[in-house]
Formats: structure tokens, sequence, C-alpha cells
């Protein structure tokens, strides 16, 4: 989501250092009293309140949803449908569609860059060469360069291709864009990994192209995840990219028919509530699931650019 | 069918660019011997770097072009686009209110954040896992749905209807007319709403980040805060903060570049009416809606030398991080 850049390395050091003062606050004489409950009680309320609130829409039937609000809904719990999905689904707004064209966007778009990113990384970290450090600090500069600057350039390279309004076209934008973060990510792992082993492989007659593949890509597996998981929450929720290159259609993305749900006509509150449901469901499975690999990769210093 | 495709996609781009490497590592190893050690690195890079310069670098020089030229980008006419753009009484709204984000919600992002992360460290392990999980999750949804999640509660109904939106459901219980909310410009307070939203997505980064940090404060340096006699509100201010300076300064920049850039929630919630628009709505507007090329490519440029101090400091403290290590 947020175009973020790096500095999160600031975190890590801190943690890694001090490690065994990990539970210097819990050890503090000042527990959880009732205002810090009540204060977290509260926050953690107003949180969820806009969540619940189109959770329960989703399932009203359009009479409900639009004459009385979804707080009230206890007292017609019988009415709750599945009808507001299947008109997202299957009506004209064609949810389902998207849904499956988010699927194609974002796969290759998560996975490809990877074993690319990979193997910049493995020469910036474990290589020598001229122009090595030149070459690095332009791409961690690159990191905040904000990418609006290459919407207009490659609409143009893209009409030349004609290619626009095709998977391709965002394929490789999101491999463009995610490809500096992905590279940072990755050598700053793999700059922690022991450098002995590569050596002893190196002097037991090991390729570069060896070693990378049976030594260091199988090391940098929870680098590899934390960024595999930024990209795809990023490709996944992105409207601008989508808008440009894909634009409205047969192709569009979830994010792209949801933003257009709430204009047309006789859309009502319920089906773009299930609309939304729709587009969050995926990100969430993979939030939860591997929120671990989330966090670690945000701490050591890494979120989208 | 198109899953399928993509499947395929990904198995034939990963093996496609495994082959690549293995013939460019092949093709280096011809070489002789010198050479061989020489050039295989920029083999390992090249397929990154030429995309980081295709989709970049590239990129950044052609707009910078572009918004010297008119807006089929066929003429060139000097400061034109820049002149025109900042005389604009609606243009520096948008500026103003593209100030008005940066200024407010980095801050309140890190505030909130740091708030959460030390309050939900007193709590029993469980209940800090998950009142962090709750204020953490949004980050996982797009901001169009967030954008929608929000439009719920700020929605209006005509008087005298039934109110479905909180906001209005609650004001006007308190004996009030229903407001449409998005539609009020004064004091900026529809702008307010739309920063809600991206707080509402946010502060989970904000936290997850200071919560690190919060941890790694060395447990002694408390302890002997505490015997001198400082008070829990002294501790705070003077020992703990302090040593998560870092990670505060590195969440406030984080933010304030995706501010910069905010364009989602405004498209989605006003596309930038009443009084709301932003730098990146404007982009989208100059480009897909007055087709004027020439000018969207100078609101990139002005965003870019905005950004210009950002990556200054990005690029230093990188340095001074391997130096350290």
């Amino acid at each position: 989501m947020s175009q973020a850049t790096d500095q999160m390395a600031a975190a890590a050091p801190t943690s890694k250092k001090r490690r065994k003062a990990a539970t210097s606050f819990d050890a503090n004489p000042a527990k959880a009293g009732w205002l810090t409950q009540l204060v977290l009680a509260l926050l953690c309320l107003v949180w969820m309140v806009p969540l619940i609130g189109i959770m329960i829409t989703s399932f009203r039937p359009r009479e409900d949803a639009e004459s009385s609000g979804w707080w009230t809904v206890f007292g017609s719990l019988d009415n709750l449908t599945l009808t507001n999905y299947d008109k997202a689904i299957n009506g004209g707004s064609d949810m389902g569609t998207a849904f499956w064209n988010s699927m194609a966007i974002t796969l290759p778009a998560t996975f490809i860059p990877v074993l690319i990113a990979a193997f910049a990384a493995y020469a910036f970290t474990f290589m020598e060469f001229p122009g090595r450090d030149v070459l690095f600090l332009t791409i961690v500069a690159m990191l905040v360069v904000p990418n609006y600057v290459a919407l207009v350039p490659l609409l143009k390279i893209y009409g030349s291709l004609e290619i626009n309004g095709t998977f391709p076209a965002a394929w490789l934008a999101h491999i463009g864009f995610g490809m500096s973060l992905a590279i940072y990510i990755l050598r700053n792992y793999m700059a922690t990994l022991p450098k002995t082993i590569i050596e002893s492989a190196k002097i037991d007659g090991a390729s570069h192209f060896q070693t990378f593949y049976r030594l260091v890509l199988p090391m940098s597996v929870p680098a590899l995840a934390s960024f595999a998981i930024f990209q795809f929450l990023w490709v996944w929720n992105d409207l601008l990219v989508a808008l440009v290159f894909i634009g409205p259609g047969e192709n569009e993305p979830v994010t792209l028919a949801l933003s257009s749900l709430k204009g047309q006509l006789g859309q009502g509150w319920e089906v773009v509530t299930a609309g939304t449901m729709l587009t969050m469901i995926v990100p969430i499975l993979v939030f939860l699931f591997l929120q671990r690999y989330f966090v670690r990769g945000m701490t050591a210093g890494a979120v989208k650019g | 069918m198109k899953v399928l495709s993509a499947i395929i996609t990904v198995a034939a781009g990963v093996g496609a660019a495994l082959a690549l490497y293995w013939l460019l590592n092949k093709l280096a190893e011809l070489l002789p011997g010198r050479w061989e050690g020489r050039i295989k690195p920029y083999f390992f890079i090249a397929p990154a770097f030429l995309a980081v310069a295709l989709y970049l670098i590239y990129p950044a020089i052609v707009t910078v072009l572009n918004s010297f030229q008119d807006r089929a980008s066929e003429e060139w006419v000097g400061f034109e686009n820049y002149t025109e753009l900042l005389s604009s009484t609606p243009f520096q709204k948008t500026l103003f209110n593209t100030v008005l984000w940066i200024l407010i919600v980095p801050a309140v992002t890190v505030v909130v954040g740091l708030a959460v992360a030390v309050l939900a460290d007193r709590l029993k392990p469980g209940a800090e896992k998950l009142s962090k999980t709750i204020i953490f999750l949004p980050m996982a949804i797009a901001l169009v749905g967030a954008s929608q999640i929000w439009g719920l509660i700020y929605d209006a109904a005509p008087k005298g209807q039934p109110q479905i939106g909180l906001m209005n459901a609650i004001w006007t219980k308190l004996g009030h007319d229903p407001v449409a909310w998005l539609q009020q410009s004064t004091l900026h307070f529809n702008s307010i709403l739309l920063m809600v939203v991206l707080l509402w997505a946010q502060v989970g980064f904000s936290m997850v980040l200071l919560s690190a940090a919060v941890k790694g404060v060395p447990a002694d340096t408390l302890e002997a805060a505490r015997i001198d006699g400082a008070s829990e509100r002294q501790t705070f201010f003077q020992v703990v903060v302090p040593q998560i300076k870092g990670t505060m300064i590195t969440v406030f920049v984080t933010v304030t570049i995706a501010v910069m850039k905010i364009f989602d929630i405004v498209y989605v919630m006003t596309n930038g009416n009443f009084n709301t628009n932003v730098l990146g709505n404007e982009f989208y507007n100059q480009l897909n809606t007055n087709f004027n090329n020439g000018a969207a490519a100078a609101i990139v440029v002005i965003l870019m030398i905005a950004v210009i101090p950002v990556m200054a400091y990005q690029v230093r403290h990188f340095r001074a991080e391997e130096a350290s290590a």
C-alpha cells in the first residue's frame, strides 16, 4: 500500500542488537490499568466498526439496506441473503470476471520479479565489480520516485507495441516498479548470510550460478517470501496502474470494477458492500496467514516503493 | 482460463529467467579467464537494472522533457505548463490541500501508532496480539475498498428518510438535519474525513514498526530512570522516545511519501470535488480527462522535486547504515 521506503532498517538493528531486552516494557510496574484497557478497547472498536458495517450490509436484502442502518440488523436476521454477492459477481458489474482478472494480473507480477531481483541482489552482495556502489545507490534512490513518472512515457511505448489494455502491460509495469524494492530487501537480507559458506563453496569449485542456485537462494527464502507478500498485496490492491494501463473493460481487475460500482445506475450500497468484501477477501487471507513474514519483512527494512 | 494462462505465464516467466541467467553464466564462462570474472556481475544485474532503467529512470527523463512541451508533447512551450498551473486558482487549492495532507497525516500516524504500540505493550500477550491484529488488518485492504467502507459511514440520505450512514444516524439522533459530510469544505472538514480513511489504513504500519522499536529499548535504561525517581511520563519522553527516534523518523518519511502521491481515496470518494483535490488526482484528471500530457508531466515534476530531499535523506541514511554494519 504505502509507497514506502526503507529506512525501516532503522528498526531492525535496534531489535537485533537488544533482543535480550525484549521484556523491557512487560516488566513495567505500570501494567495495563483500566484506562489503558479502555482506550485500547475503544480504538479497536473504532477500527472494527467500518468493517462490521460493510460485512453486515453485504448480506442484507436491498430493501433492508436502504431503509435502515446495518446496526438494526438484529431485528431482521431472518432476511439475510446472498443475493448481493450473486448480483455483484454475475450482474452488470461482473466482479466475478474481475476477480479472476486480478488473479491473472497479480500472480505473474508477484513471482517473476523475485527471481530477477534475487540474481541482482546476489551480484550486489557477493561479487566485486567497478560501479557496484553507484549502481546500488541508484536503485536505493529510485525507491522514493513516484511511479507516476512512468505512466505517460510508458503509455506511448505500450501504444506503439499495441499492448495497452492487456495483462502483459500490467505485469511488466508492476515488475519494473517492484524491482528496486525487491533488490533492496533481498540484498539487505543476503548481506546477513555467513560469508564463509559462500567462500568455501567457491573454493570447492562451485560457479557463481551454482552457489546462487544451490546455496543463497534456498537460504534467502524468508526474504523472498516477505517481498512476495508485499508485492502481492501491492499489485492486488493497486488502482492507478490498472486504470492507466488496463482501463475499464473485460480485463479490469477488482479494484477498478469496485471503483466504478458506485457510479453505475441502480447499484445500491448492498451491491457495493458485497463487491468490497469480494475485493478484500484474498488480501486479508494472505495477510492473516502470512502475517509473520509480512511483519518480519517490514521490520527488516522493507515497504513498497 | 485466464488464471490458467497466468499460471503458465508464471512458470514460463520464471523458467525463462532461469534459462537466461544460466545462458549468461555459460556465456561468461566462455570468455577468457580474466574477463569472465569482470563481465559476470554485470550479466547478473543486467535484467534487473534494465527493468529499473526502463520503468523509472528513462520515464523520469521523458517526463521532465514532456513538462516543457504542449498537451500532445509535440511543441516546446518553455515553462508555460508550470506558470499556467501555478497561476490557476483551482491548482493552488489542490496544492494547498496536498500540503494539508502532508502536514496532518504523517504526524498523526506516528503519534497514534506509537500510542497503540506503547499501550498494547502493557496488555497480556493474547490481548496484545489481538488488538494489534485488529489495528493492522486494514493495511491489507485496497484503498479503493477502504474508501467504499468509509463511504458507507459518511453516507447521507435526504431529510426525513432513514439514515443508513452511521455518522448521520448519530447526528440526526442528536436532533440535527442530515449533512452531506463529504461536501462540507468549511475548514477543510471533508478533506479531513478523507484523511481519516488513510489513517485507518496506515496506523497499523506505524504501530508495528514502533512496537518493535519500543520492545527493543533496553530494560536497564528504564529501570535506571525509575530508580532515579522519574515518573512514567518522564521515563517515556526522556528515555524511550530518544531511543526510538530513528524508527519514528523512518515511519514519518515513509508515510509522507505515500501521502504525497495519495490518489485512490480522493478519486473514489469525491474525485477532487468540493475542494478536496490533491496532486495525485489532478495528475490523473489532466492525463485522462483533459488529455493534457504537458500539465500532467509538470505535476509529476513538481512531485519529484518535492521528493528530492527525501531521496537525499534515503541515500545518506543507507550509507550510514552500511558504515555502521
